[in-house]
């Protein structure tokens, strides 16, 4: 097949000074130069700023090219089978422009390195060798191995016979069984692989693969979070707590503080009862609530893809969360990509159209010196801006935009960094159908299948060749957001016009799991060769099993399916029925009529043994306190602070993403008068011509995590709230997500925290009347290191909030606003320095009788009721809560972003100064207030702990005094500089 | 005054059209958001409209040069239809992906009429921002002085809208066009600072040449810019709406009312 290449040269260095080639691979039977010539003018390079040439691939003429000036070339490219979108495009713009003779195209980039470059270095560098493959040569050296690597590129698999093998189980002792599990990376205990035995062994035949793969993937932790449905045996050896808190708020600590409890269930023993408690609440006093009765708020919590509330009498609005940790650290760009792509298709899995998305990452710390990573773990600083392009790309394509999150720097994150990715959506009320019917058509709609992400991370053990790539795919998927965007279009189209009548995404486990779940109720046949492929040679197993990116699943009744095939064909969306539904409550999966699964749906879906787990709760004894010599004076510890990675400016990652799209970010993640302020929540408008709005919100903190997860998860549910608060959000129609990222549950201290920060979760959503709608686990972030050791990521709990606004207009941002006003710290203060920000700068010395952050469930509602009032009144005119780093810190940003001063005195707040500046007692806020409201908003916050701080000054200075004396004098510019220091020298 | 009906171009990875429907609807129009696949098919007609507007995007990923893709689509598939409704002078506008479209496929500057003939090589292009970041901020914009922008009308001061883009430095293939565009008055929009001049980075969010955020083509009736005026038409899209005294619309729909009011007088 002839081969071309085409070398596409910018006539000006990038950014950095470097020249980047961009190359075309093209080949087919019948392609001929003139094609090749005109492609490449009339497609593949803008005369402008580039300058093109092509040369067919042989001997030859690779041979005449004049030779790069460069001491070094480092080409690069996908493997084959890896999505290649740029490929794929030039294929397109062929079509498009009538080129048929093209059938192959490879996009690669062509690095030239100067001398005494390190080559091999720089391949490290710039490539990921899971999935892509690099080619270094001196310039007009090594022709025959380039030749043979175009042409390894251009490979494409052939079809092979399709093979349904059995697995030996039904003559299997144990270790056997075991064997079984492991060898065939199925993750299955010994009591499941005996059930399995079990049920083969009544049916009198042995599993197939793609049987065994489909229970391994059904009873996944992933997808069926038998951790979090696990029989708990939980003790505890702590210390009995000498100053336990009233057992009516806290009724889940004091259930765990009798030492030995069991457990049934920590989804539903913690979150489901939390939300059914706190909406029983609600109908209790619906007469005295403005908000709608209970039921008619909370419409699917932890039923379907997404948590789903009403938004107004017309609309409801959705919000999923979900991780993708172990992709992003093997692939940090393709992890981050595709757990955007993911989440947004959890919320079309409701029938809802995505609004906003965000996300919360953390990373190790990105100035860790190479020489202490492990092998094979990415440097944090890598992670981060792959991660970071990762998520900008998909959701800017989307055109959704990405409005709030938070990023963290911890070292416990070094060699699992987390990817966290939501997406709010919003649909018409009662649109989305869930009644599959037997009968309706299986349809699945949207990207190709290939191997992508079979046995998702399991075969990053593997070293991958081209051979590799050929035979077994890539564990690492790649995103490819237009085809979603395409899918999000038709699907929105076919909602509206009622279409389908039940939807689910593709996610982990494939087709397996989608169309498992929807059958669940009825049973579904599926014929695999219907299933349209990327490539071929996939075996039956591989394909019912591929996770393969943007792709849905949907229940089309027949009399529609016309109608929906011709939606989906009118704007280039790919459609195919593989199956239906049927009512024989079977799983029935055949190969060109051969059958691959025969499973019971109630053996599919109930025939797992419920897990037991035992929980441990030992914790380490409290830092010592001692008396702070060592401790910087307090101006030096706030600078320290504000360029600490975790509190500094992200301006730089987040003015990447597109928060504008859509219209509706009303407000946005930056705000004051050089938009560089950081505010606290994100409001929408999603209907232009309505008032209402949406504050969304989060809450993470794992340095509490490690001292003790109950708390750190009240401080994270606070933190969310005090969020969506602070704008001019309603904690009283505020439901909130849960997102666990944890060690091995079967570990009993790690099974203990999460136990501990579950019961927190229930404390905390019960006493501030804030429902769960939907929450995901992802355990088994684990490193075993250099000695063997196992090194469990820190116990990570995201809490997310969305809240409603009743109207935009009186919702009010974090910069100061005029001088004279009156600033106030709402919220008692406790010395709450453990696991603070300022003990991290500080080392270990705290002042005597620093504790944990506590969040005390009697007073923190009645605040967040009375500032919400104040705000909803008009009384407010600033608002900023206080969390990392303290009043000290708040004051200071509210400085930066309003560029004017403030004058405070701290002697009402706490004794001791420390306490004062850099406590991280949750549940507070600093606000200015107008001198002629001081009296309208004291009386609104009647009851709740008001300090008066001091005034707003013109002089941007941020100006502290106690007892007396001056504490800090700092200037705006001073202030500004530190905060906007601390990403220095990250790639981002 | 009949109200004009708008096509709004939908495309794959185009994704700002639903906010361009917003500010034509708010301008006075009628705006219908069509797939390019009908527009194609003869289903809908280009010349059943009265004002056309290429939304923001990522058409087709983006991924041959920001643009590239529907360029080619458009100028194969709609390229007689589309000319027509230019020489017939109504009112195109392409915002951000829209605008790198017209600039790819040769309908702006519109020095000479858009061609796949290899030999009639383009002189202005979009290209990847000097940050070599993709951004997303506020900017201002000053309508330039005897720009034969038909759109512009009214605008007394600069006007704040967001940007949100790569590859949205405007570049020339020699000085010497840049010469022509000033000349011929197809410069319509610049990057200023608070001070109303033009000024660099980040007030120029992209580094492009002579501040320039917007061209049109000679006759006037087709504008093309990075900027998003249809993000800033309502009074709290603005990022500083609260400190600020109230405003009774957003600063970038007087571009749409201009554009609009010249469609209803055609």
């Amino acid at each position: 097949m002839p081969q071309f290449l085409v070398t596409v040269a910018p006539r000006e260095p990038d950014a950095r000074g470097e020249i980047v080639h961009l190359l075309y691979l093209l080949a087919g039977p019948a392609l001929e130069d003139g094609a090749v010539a005109y492609l490449t003018t009339a497609l593949l390079h803008d005369p402008v700023v580039q300058t093109a040439r092509w040369t067919r691939l042989d001997r030859a003429s690779l041979a005449a090219e004049a030779p790069p000036e460069a001491a070094w070339v480092l080409e690069i490219a996908y493997r084959p089978g890896v999505t290649d979108n740029e490929g794929e495009m030039v294929l397109e713009g062929a079509r498009r422009l009538e080129v048929p003779s093209l059938t192959l195209a490879r996009a690669l980039r062509r690095h030239l390195l100067p001398p005494r470059s390190d080559p091999a270095a720089r391949a490290a560098e710039l490539a990921i060798d899971l999935v892509q493959t690099t080619f270094t040569y001196a310039p007009g050296t090594r022709l025959d191995e380039r030749l043979a690597f175009y042409t390894l590129l251009a490979t494409t698999p052939e079809e092979g016979r399709p093979i349904v093998a059995t697995a030996p189980l039904r003559e299997a002792d144990d270790a056997a069984l075991l064997r079984i599990s492991r060898e065939g990376v199925l993750a299955l205990d010994l009591d499941e692989m005996r059930a399995i035995q079990a049920y083969f062994a009544a049916l009198g035949r042995d599993p197939t693969d793609g049987e065994l793969e489909t229970l391994a993937q059904t009873w996944s932790e992933h997808c069926s979070h038998k951790s979090f449905k696990a029989r708990v045996l939980y003790r505890s050896l702590a210390e009995p707590d000498a100053d336990l808190p009233d057992a009516t708020l806290y009724p889940m600590l004091h259930r765990l503080a009798r030492g030995q409890v069991e457990i049934d269930s920590l989804i539903r023993t913690f979150l489901m009862s939390a939300t059914h408690e706190v909406l029983a609440r609600r109908h209790g006093n619906a007469s005295t609530d403005p908000a709608p009765p209970a039921d008619e708020w909370v419409l699917s919590a932890f039923v379907d893809n997404a948590g789903i509330i009403a938004f107004d009498q017309e609309h409801e609005v959705s919000f999923k969360v979900e991780t993708h940790n172990h992709p992003s650290a093997l692939e940090p760009f393709g992890g981050a990509n595709t757990g955007v792509g993911g989440v947004i298709r959890d919320v079309l899995g409701v029938s809802a159209e995505p609004i906003a998305n965000t996300d919360v990452l953390c990373f190790g710390i990105p100035d860790t010196p190479v020489a202490e990573l492990l092998p094979g773990v990415l440097h944090p600083a890598r992670v981060a801006s792959g991660v970071v392009a990762g998520v900008r790309d998909y959701g800017n394509k989307l055109g959704i935009p990405t409005v709030n999150g938070a990023v963290l720097f911890d070292p416990g994150y070094t060699a699992n960094p987390l990817v966290y990715c939501g997406t709010v959506g919003i649909a018409p009320r009662g649109l989305h159908p869930r009644n599959v019917s037997p009968g309706d058509a299986i349809v699945l709609l949207g990207g190709r299948t290939g191997r992508d992400g079979i046995h998702g991370a399991t075969f990053s053990s593997i070293e991958l060749t081209h051979q590799t790539a050929v035979t077994v795919g890539s564990a690492v998927q790649i995103g490819d957001p237009i085809t979603e965007k395409k899918l999000l279009d038709v699907l929105l189209q076919a909602r509206d016009a009622r279409l389908y009548s039940a939807i689910t995404d593709c996610g982990a486990g494939g087709l397996s799991s989608a169309v498992g779940e929807m059958g669940a109720a009825c049973g579904a046949s599926v014929e695999l060769t219907r299933v349209p492929r990327k490539y071929a040679g996939l075996q039956p197993w591989e394909v019912w099993l591929s996770e393969a990116q943007e792709r849905m699943v949907l229940a089309v009744p027949p009399a529609n399916l016309e109608a929906f095939l011709a939606l989906c064909s009118s704007e280039d969306v790919e459609a195919s029925v593989i199956g239906e539904f049927t009512d024989d409550g079977h799983l029935r999966v055949t190969n060109a009529g051969a059958p691959v699964v025969n499973l019971s749906m109630e053996f599919l879906h109930h025939g797992r043994p419920q897990r037991v787990l035992e929980a441990l709760w030992q914790p380490e004894p409290q830092a010592p306190t001692s008396t702070p010599d060592a401790t910087p004076p307090p101006a030096e510890a706030l600078l320290r602070l504000l360029a600490h990675p975790n509190i500094a400016s992200k301006e730089r990652i987040v003015r990447t993403y597109d928060h504008e799209v859509r219209g509706a970010t009303v407000i946005k993640p930056f705000v004051g008068v050089a938009l560089d302020g950081p505010g606290d929540a994100a409001v929408l408008q999603p209907l232009p011509h309505r008032p209402a709005g949406l504050a969304l919100g989060c809450g993470i903190n794992p340095r509490y995590g490690r001292v003790d997860p109950y708390w750190m998860a009240l401080a994270a549910v606070d933190e969310a709230l005090r969020n969506v608060v602070a704008v001019g959000g309603d904690p009283q129609r505020t439901a909130i997500l849960d997102n666990f990222c944890w060690g091995d549950p079967r570990l009993p201290d790690r099974m203990a925290g999460l136990v501990r920060a579950a019961a927190g979760c229930y404390d905390a959503a019960v006493a501030f009347g804030t429902p769960f709608i939907s929450g995901k686990d992802s355990l088994n972030n684990e490193y075993r290191d250099a000695e063997g050791n196992r090194v469990a990521i820190p116990p990570t709990l995201l809490i997310s909030a969305l809240a409603h606004v009743p109207d935009v207009t009186r919702c009010v941002t974090m910069d100061l606003k005029a001088p004279g006003d009156l600033l106030y710290l709402v919220g008692a203060t406790r010395p709450e320095l453990l696991g603070s920000h300022f003990a991290a700068i500080a080392g270990a010395d705290l002042p005597a009788g620093a504790g944990l952050p506590r969040v005390d469930l009697a007073a923190a509602p009645r605040t967040f009721a009375a500032l919400h009032r104040a705000i909803t009144a008009g009384l407010v005119r600033a608002c900023h809560d206080l969390s990392e780093g303290g009043l000290a810190v708040a004051a200071a940003e509210m400085v930066i972003a309003g560029q004017l001063g403030l004058d405070l005195r701290l002697d009402d707040v706490a004794a001791d100064i420390l306490t004062a500046l850099f406590s991280e007692t949750p549940s507070r806020f600093l606000v200015e207030v107008r001198p002629e409201d001081a009296d309208a908003f004291e009386a609104a916050l009647d009851g709740v702990t008001l300090v008066r701080l001091g005034t707003v000054t013109l002089e941007p200075t941020l100006l502290i005094r106690a007892a007396g004396a001056s504490v800090l004098a700092l200037d705006a510019g001073a202030l500004r500089a530190r905060w906007n220091s601390g990403l220095d020298g990250m790639d981002l | 005054m009949s109200v004009p009906k708008v096509l709004i171009l939908r495309a794959p990875g185009i994704n700002r059209d639903r906010d361009a429907a917003l500010a034509c609807q708010l301008a006075g129009g009628a705006p219908e958001r069509i797939h390019i696949n009908r527009l194609a098919t003869g289903a809908v007609r280009l010349a059943d409209y009265a004002m056309l507007v290429i939304p923001g995007g990522f058409s087709y990923g983006d991924h041959l040069g920001a643009g590239k893709l529907l360029a080619v689509d458009l100028i194969h598939r709609l390229g007689e239809p589309l000319q027509r409704f230019i020489a017939d002078g109504r009112p195109v506008i392409g915002i951000c992906n829209g605008f790198q479209v017209l600039v790819k496929a040769g309908v702006l500057p519109g020095l000479h009429p858009p061609s796949t003939d290899p030999a009639v090589a383009p002189r202005v292009t979009l290209t990847d921002n000097e940050s070599a970041r993709f951004e997303c901020r506020w900017v201002r914009l000053a309508p330039v002085a005897g720009s034969r922008c038909r759109f512009l009308e009214g605008i007394e001061r600069p006007i704040e809208t967001p940007v949100a883009h790569g590859e949205g430095r405007l570049t020339v293939d020699h000085p010497a066009t840049l010469e022509t565009l000033r000349a011929r008055g197809l410069v319509a929009l610049r990057y200023v600072g608070e001070d109303g001049a033009p000024a660099g980075y980040p007030a120029n969010p992209n580094g492009s040449l002579d501040a320039i955020a917007g061209i049109c083509n000679p006759q006037g009736n087709v504008l093309g810019l990075m900027p998003h005026p249809e993000n800033a038409v309502l009074p709290q899209q603005h990022p500083r709406w609260s400190r600020e005294p109230p405003r009774a619309e957003g600063d970038g729909l007087i571009i749409f009312r201009n554009a609009v009011r010249y469609a209803a007088a055609l």
